[in-house]
């Protein structure tokens, strides 16, 4: 099985050690992923704020780059989402039949982290150990635009030494939501600050998702809030085991 | 005593102000997860709600592909029962009607169900200026008209009130549009209810015509169906000697058992309840019973409209039971009139658009990126409306609408978009654009804070110009030393 890492853009450039951690864990369950150096972004940024056109030679770079794969795992479940539900969208607006033939190839093939690790891998303990109290919170995409429903927790909770603790209002989104977050930027904080604030009442050291940018969004209000609680994504979770956290 | 939302800012100024009201933000959050609550218990008895929302979606779908068809054999029907039917394309016809209607029995007041129709092309706005008072009758109706406020909520056009709120508005307004508040009134749900009941018993007596909606109306029988709490709604379909009814044109069903579904899915979605109090039906004239002249204004606004846009059209399915507004993270948080519209939250988010067209104005083009598109809306309306892909289709042709009149997209958005669709073209394109940002990222980060984020990792606190809509509020770890890609490359994939 040939399997690609699709990074995303955001963990690209700013959460390298999320990526580093899902080539770490998928070697050691004997996956041996490749990075199609050609990759870029699933052009969800301007999908999902109206710019049709300027998301057509993104797709296109990302077929280009994901062609011939069995599989395309990602850290991200906005970008899986992105992936197998909008790239049709930029694909009927490309009028060009060829593009459209090769996104319905590509986009099943894309998954989730969790996913791939419960649905075609097949494990649920991935051998981790990370001694920490953790609070998960299901990013809205994964949750209701994939449908992840429990593959998350049920991970975390095989981790060795991981007390996983409810977040109360769990499935209420962050209030990211992409450029949301900018173009509606008090809304964002309003929301993003009722988060922070269940995130603080499981009295959990770690916050953990499996999306850097609604942990951006949630970290960076608990750090401006000095509550000392960390974020981390799901991967780098799995990644740790005994001595080598991430 | 009349309030409008023309003139309304777009959303994210709406919602600044919103924000700020604290007691506005108590009244919602209380009201609103009350609701929640209630409705996730009801629907959860029903096995077959999933079969219900489908045969709920299928139903007005089939329907909507032959509004004509059915639209002719509603009047057909309707007209055979001995009611006549108007058709009017816009809000000013429509108030025409109901004018008119008023004027040829001389009165100079008419009672309210409460309706969205009606409250969508403000048709108290347009008999006031034609000196004819509509009364509302529905309680929170009444509360909204009484304090010369604006709707908030579908439903519950008053939930951003409180019952103290309530108690001041009887005790101040209700003496001058007819029977006064007791002076000792209280901010008892009991004694708030009598006040308004006794306030309203006297409109309901005396008043010659009734104006309603429909929540549904049967094409092959003639029916109009008006589903309520409060049997305010009876009294105003019942006693008055004319009745007028606006009905939107997709409030059509063919067939008097395609109600079966409807009446399942919207009293659990919408009140949380497994029925409502009252469902009245009426097919035309009864002779000696109820309204012996009876009335039927077809609307378009805008609905053929929407009915035309293959993405949108699905919102024609609603059956306003607002429970997508009870569910909504923005709603909850910024309230029904940052929206500008009586129809709020996430289905007035798409319907507004909808129904004007984007680039109609900056108010209107500004909703469809009211949302995070978290999806919460789609997975509890009754009728499987996606609303947040129609969202994101909306988005998309607000920009082309902007796009295509020249250099009306807000400049600063169009090109970041455009510079990263190139950005995003090439793999090693982005390879450098990251090093440069990166660069930047750390450059900035230089001397200005010595915090970390919990982890270690430096941070951001302060970035200028637009990115402090950001660090405002938040802060940003700093960019990398290296990026993914650089140290796949530099490593070969962690292997050296």
């Amino acid at each position: 099985m040939r399997v690609a890492l699709m990074v995303t853009c955001v963990n690209d450039a700013l959460f390298p050690d999320t990526g580093k951690a899902v080539v770490r864990l998928l070697r050691r369950l004997g996956v041996d992923v490749e990075f199609p150096a050609g990759q870029t972004c699933c052009a969800q940024p301007m999908v999902n704020t109206g710019y049709l056109d300027e998301a057509v030679p993104v797709v296109r770079t990302f077929v280009d780059a994901f062609a011939g794969y069995d599989a395309v795992v990602t850290p991200s479940g906005s970008c899986a989402g992105s992936a197998r539900h909008q790239h049709a969208i930029v694909g009927r607006r490309s009028g060009d039949a060829v593009l459209q033939e090769r996104i319905a190839e590509i986009s099943p093939r894309v998954y989730e982290l969790s996913e791939f690790l419960v649905d075609v891998l097949g494990v649920e303990d991935v051998g981790a150990s990370f001694p920490h109290t953790v609070t998960y919170h299901p990013t809205c995409h994964s949750l209701r635009m994939l449908g992840v429903g429990d593959r998350p927790t049920r991970l975390l909770r095989a981790v060795r030494g991981l007390r996983l603790v409810d977040l109360p209002g769990a499935a209420e989104c962050c209030g990211f939501g992409g450029t949301f977050a900018v173009k509606n930027a008090d809304t964002s904080v309003a929301m993003g600050s009722d988060k922070a604030r269940h995130v603080r009442e499981t009295g959990a050291e770690v916050l953990v998702a499996g999306d850097n940018s609604c942990l951006m969004h949630i970290g960076g209000m608990l750090s401006r809030e000095r509550s000392g609680v960390r974020v981390m994504h799901l991967a780098e979770v799995l990644a740790a085991t005994e001595g080598v956290g991430a | 005593m009349t309030a409008t939302f023309v003139g309304m800012p777009a959303f994210p100024t709406a919602a600044r102000a919103a924000l700020a009201d604290t007691q506005l933000r108590a009244n919602l959050a209380h009201a609103t997860s009350t609701i929640r609550a209630k409705r996730a218990h009801v629907v959860a008895e029903v096995d077959d709600w999933e079969e219900l929302r489908l045969a709920g979606a299928a139903i007005k779908d089939n329907t909507l592909l032959h509004l004509d068809e059915h639209l002719l054999r509603l009047e057909e029907s309707l007209t055979a029962a001995g009611a006549t039917v108007h058709w009017a394309r816009d809000a000013g016809e429509a108030g025409r009607v109901v004018a008119e209607v008023a004027r040829a029995h001389g009165v100079d007041e008419v009672v309210k169900v409460k309706s969205m129709a009606t409250a969508e092309i403000d048709l108290n706005e347009h008999l006031a200026q034609e000196g004819i008072a509509a009364w509302e009758t529905d309680l929170a109706e009444l509360i909204v008209q009484l304090g010369e406020d604006l709707p908030s909520h579908i439903l519950v056009p008053a939930i951003h009130r409180n019952r103290a709120e309530i108690r001041q508005i009887f005790l101040d307004h209700m003496a001058g549009a007819g029977r006064a508040a007791p002076a000792d009134l209280t901010d008892e749900p009991a004694r708030l209810a009598e006040a308004a009941r006794l306030h309203l018993r006297e409109k309901f007596l005396r008043a010659k015509v009734g104006v309603s909606g429909a929540n549904f109306a049967v094409a092959d029988s003639g029916t109009l169906v008006v589903v309520e709490s409060e049997g305010n709604g009876r009294m105003c379909l019942t006693l008055p000697e004319v009745l007028v009814s606006v009905v939107g044109i997709e409030k059509v069903v063919p067939t008097w058992s395609d109600l079966d579904v409807f009446l399942q899915l919207l009293p659990r979605s919408s009140t949380g309840e497994r029925m409502n109090p009252y469902t009245s039906t009426w097919s035309g004239v009864t002779p000696g019973d109820g309204p012996q002249e009876v009335h039927v204004v077809l609307l378009d606004n805008g609905r053929t409209r929407a009915l035309a846009d293959e993405v949108g059209r699905q919102a024609l399915r609603c059956i306003r039971c607002s429970a997508c507004l009870n569910v909504c993270p923005v709603y909850e948080r910024t309230g029904g009139h940052a929206y500008g519209s009586v129809y709020p939250g996430p289905i007035g988010a798409i319907l507004n658009p909808l129904l004007r067209g984007p680039g109609h104005d900056a108010q209107t083009d500004s909703l469809p990126y009211a949302s995070s598109l978290c999806g919460a809306c789609f997975e509890v309306c009754p009728v499987r409306i996606d609303i947040p892909s129609v969202l994101v289709d909306l988005r998309a042709q607000v920009v082309d609408a902007h796009r295509a009149s020249g250099s009306r997209v807000p400049k600063p958005e169009a090109l970041a978009m455009k510079a990263a669709s190139l950005a995003f073209s090439s793999g090693s394109r982005l390879g450098a654009a990251e090093r440069a940002s990166g660069l930047v990222g750390r450059l900035l980060g230089l001397g200005r804070n010595r915090r970390t984020l919990p982890g270690g990792r430096g941070l951001l606190s302060r970035l200028p110009g637009p990115g402090a809509r950001w660090t405002d509020a938040r802060d940003l770890p700093q960019p990398p030393a290296e990026s993914f890609r650089a140290w796949w490359k530099r490593t070969s994939g962690g292997r050296s």
